[in-house]
């Protein structure tokens, strides 16, 4: 079973990969965005890392709840009000439960996942982190690390698509032959969760 | 109608100086002694382009009297930021929506529909339908 220990440790992992990655995510976002990926992520995900701290919530639920808000409120870019629905929805999926096991977690992510959907309008195909993230949930089902492959899986398949959503729609072909920033921090956030399982059960 | 509570108005934009501008603009179209709150939520709070949560949040906490709040805003993050903030149901004023609108023309409408004593629903068809007008 997962605790809020456990999902407290997954966005302290994330923060850490985020911000070891925040120049890579950034130099994605250089041809195809507006260049702030990696340090729009980095500020969000250090903000949630301390607010964890600081309130220390007490259920899976509420520290993904907290952990969503935070992000929208300090991300400043359109990453912030989609990766915050993404846990703010999934932390309520969760509900109040004390520990939540494996299976609870894959559905819950799903509902967060299908709110990212409504909220962006992106489908599978879009280049965009939606591209990681359904692959990743739906193999969540079999295992924490086939998640991880398939979201890497995903966020390497972006580079050949077209842009349809964001500022990065705006280039049409020229969004071609560019990995998604997005898809990219998205395969960061869902390797921070295996790493995370790994640590607990190794 | 002269004392009915006037509908709020917040424009968001990546940037500061849109923000202001527009309001500006909208206010002064809007003719004189309008009474109609207007406030600009541009950029993040540090100064730079995006969209800030806080600086939406306390725009809209400014601007309302009651009557509900109507949120336009320029593109990407700040349709996102509003909507995820709409969807979190306690940041904002209980009467508050997204209003589906060219910003500017929008913003325009909006303020000059709100002047004449309109309730949010139709300030909110005002701005909306200013996307009808076609310009070539």
């Amino acid at each position: 079973m997962l605790d809020a220990d456990f999902f407290r440790r997954w966005m302290t992992a994330t923060a850490a990969s985020v911000e070891r990655e925040a120049e890579r995510l950034t130099a994605l976002d250089s041809p195809i965005g507006d260049a702030d990926h990696g340090s729009n992520l980095h500020r969000g995900f250090a903000a949630v890392r301390s607010v964890l701290e600081k309130e220390a919530p007490d259920t899976p639920g509420a520290v993904l709840v907290l952990a969503g808000r935070q992000l929208i409120s300090t991300v400043g870019g359109a990453s912030g009000p989609l990766y915050g629905t993404l846990l703010r929805r999934t932390g309520k999926a969760l509900g109040d439960a004390a520990e939540v096991s494996d299976a609870d977690l894959a559905a819950a992510l799903r509902a967060g996942v299908d709110a990212v959907m409504t909220l962006g309008g992106a489908a599978p195909g879009d280049k965009t982190m939606i591209d990681a993230l359904v692959p990743a949930v739906d193999a969540l089902g079999r295992s924490f690390a086939a998640a991880r492959t398939a979201a890497e899986e995903g966020a390497l398949a972006t580079t050949p698509l077209q842009a349809r959503k964001g500022r990065a729609s705006y280039l049409g072909e020229r969004s071609i032959g560019h990995q998604d920033p997005g898809a990219t921090s998205a395969a960061l956030l869902v390797a921070a969760l295996a790493d995370t399982a790994e640590g607990s059960r190794g | 109608m002269a004392d009915q509570k006037p509908v709020g108005i917040v424009l968001v934009s990546h940037s500061a100086a849109v923000a202001s501008s527009v309001a500006e603009l909208a206010r002064g179209l809007a003719g004189a002694g309008t009474d109609v709150p207007v406030a600009p939520a541009g950029g993040t709070a540090d100064g730079g382009l995006g969209t800030s949560a806080e600086l939406i949040a306390a725009a809209a906490a400014a601007v309302d009297r009651g009557a509900g709040v109507a949120v336009l805003t320029d593109l990407g993050s700040a349709v996102l930021t509003v909507k995820a903030l709409l969807a979190e149901g306690d940041e904002l004023p209980e009467d508050t929506r997204l209003v589906d609108a060219p910003f500017v023309e929008g913003a325009v409408a909006a303020v000059v529909t709100a002047s004449t004593g309109a309730d949010l629903a139709a300030v909110a068809a005002a701005a909306s339908e200013a996307y009808t007008y076609r310009k070539a």
